[in-house]
């Protein structure tokens, strides 16, 4: 025991391991904000397909070499989503059909730009890292960290500002259109911060693993609670919770970061589904 | 002084209309009942009449005291809603919306207001409740007492008791009532129900060939009417 919390000690006092920290708390916070809305709204997939376009744009970036890539990547993941909400009632493809076809086709194409256009030797260890996200929240800069605050500020403001419209369009949108609120402005509003928050998450677990930071928050505090606020409150302080102990269990014993986070995650949702059975949840 | 106007209206999808020429229009207190056969456009023709999609052609006149978003609804259940973890509360709420602009939280008033609703549904006692744990009728109160949030003119259903046992569906229908008598609600409500729409309806629109538009009594009296009403009345029994 005192071997860990020595160790605990040691690793401390590495910035790095603060800004993982406080990155990791901040993405857990705003992807657990937005994933009840989402798995709602039978968007779950909708992280796991953008983080695919970030992916993909990732590698286009890196090999224009476009100095700051975060912000090339963000645009074509905002574009993405929009295109994906807006086309959610009357197009020609449907909404999981247009998903998948995204998601694997920006895969694909990431790739495919990486092999042809490789820049590093390693090439087979820059996109495991890209698709678990094993080391970039370790090296994570200052300014990306302050940049990621930022971020999350904004979209937590502008949830907490928008709290009951988005539960309004979440639960029933033709009676919200009907009643004279403007859906299409909240959807969008909805696509951009879900892109917004995929592109800042993938530094954390990687773009193959964050539908779980979208998703597991949202289901488990569903397994207990029963009203909408009380299912969000709960999904942010599981998310941080269990982000937290993600990372410091990573740290401490070496395991890859996103993959120890969702494996807390899924841990986390099997106790809620057991409290959920025990207090007489369905 | 006419609530409602409707003249040579077409409705329709993609520029194509569904039904044509539907004239008829509605006094404050009114009760329509819409009935027609299945994708005859009953529906189209309420998404319409809630400005959620352009009538093809004619005219649709509101009152001017009638803002597009003083509407109530009443809409079918959706899959999301079967499980949607939200108290009675909150969806009673919701319905406060239009009324909200920019401002991002409820006041005092529309929250006392929400209550009076409940109050007058007698669905208080289960404000605190989660909505997919009540029964359908209990539903379809919750929707109502929304709706009753949006509006205090005119309320739009589309089959409000397609989903409810008989005795939940009858209880449906003397509440609707008493809201069309006392509060003198205008009322539309789509229906497969021939039965209990020449009971509680004052005007009937048949959609079909051909349309029909009129008070119960001469929907009664007329061709239409009496081979629908006689035959689903037949067919009940």
């Amino acid at each position: 025991m005192s071997d860990i919390i020595e160790k605990a000690n040691l690793y401390f006092q590495y910035s790095f391991v603060w800004y993982a920290l406080i990155v990791g708390v901040l993405i857990a916070l705003c992807a657990s904000l937005l994933g009840v809305t989402l798995v709602l709204k039978r968007f779950s997939f909708i992280g796991d397909g953008l983080s695919h376009v970030a992916f993909g744009a990732m590698a286009v970036a890196s090999i224009l070499n476009i100095s700051n890539n975060m912000w090339f990547i963000m645009l074509v993941t905002v574009m993405c989503a929009v295109l994906l909400l807006r086309t959610g009632q009357n197009a020609k493809i449907k909404g999981d059909a247009a998903i998948a076809m995204i998601s694997v086709g920006a895969l694909a194409i990431g790739y495919l730009f990486m092999n042809i256009f490789a820049t590093g030797p390693n090439l087979s260890g820059d996109v495991c890292s890209t698709l678990f996200g094993s080391t970039s929240i370790l090296t994570l800069t200052e300014a990306q960290v302050k940049l990621c605050a930022v971020l999350s500020v904004i979209v937590v403001v502008l949830f907490i500002l928008f709290y009951n419209k988005i539960f309004a369009v979440t639960f029933d949108e033709v009676f919200a259109k009907a009643t004279g609120l403007k859906t299409e402005f909240y959807n969008l509003l909805i696509a951009v911060i879900t892109a917004v928050i995929i592109v800042l998450a993938m530094n954390l677990v990687g773009s193959l693993l964050i539908s779980a930071l979208v998703i597991f928050p949202a289901l488990s505090a569903m397994r207990i609670f029963k009203s909408f606020l009380s299912v969000t409150i709960c999904a942010v302080i599981i998310s941080v919770f269990c982000a937290l102990i993600g990372i410091f269990v990573s740290i401490l014993s070496g395991t890859p970061v996103g993959a120890t986070i969702v494996v807390v995650y899924i841990l986390a949702f099997a106790i809620s589904c057991v409290i959920g059975k025990v207090t007489g949840g369905n | 002084m006419a609530q409602i106007i409707c003249k040579d209206l077409a409705v329709g999808y993609d520029g194509k209309a569904i039904v044509q020429e539907l004239n008829f229009s509605l006094n404050k207190g009114d009760y329509l009942c819409i009935v027609g056969e299945n994708g005859s456009g009953k529906s189209t023709l309420m998404r319409t009449l809630l400005h959620l999609q352009p009538p093809i052609s004619g005219n649709m006149l509101m009152d001017d005291e009638l803002k597009a978003d003083e509407i109530g609804y009443l809409p079918q259940q959706t899959q999301v809603q079967k499980d949607f973890p939200a108290s009675v509360r909150e969806i009673v709420l919701s319905g406060c919306q239009n009324g909200c602009g920019i401002r991002p939280f409820y006041n005092k008033k529309e929250k006392v207001y929400a209550k009076k609703t409940l109050e007058k549904l007698q669905i208080a006692h289960l404000e605190k409740r989660c909505y997919r744990e009540l029964s359908g009728g209990q539903q379809q109160r919750v929707l109502l007492a929304r709706a009753l949030q949006a509006t205090q003119k005119v309320l739009l259903m589309d089959e409000p008791v397609s989903s409810l046992d008989p005795k939940a569906a009858e209880e449906l229908y003397q509440l609707i009532q008493s809201l069309n008598k006392q509060e003198k609600i205008t009322i539309l409500m789509i229906s497969h129900d021939i039965k209990a729409a020449v009971t509680y309806a004052s005007h009937i629109l048949h959609i079909g060939q051909p349309v029909f538009f009129g008070t119960k009594q001469e929907y009664l009296e007329s061709a239409i009417g009496r081979g629908y009403s006689d035959f689903s009345g037949g067919a009940e029994d």
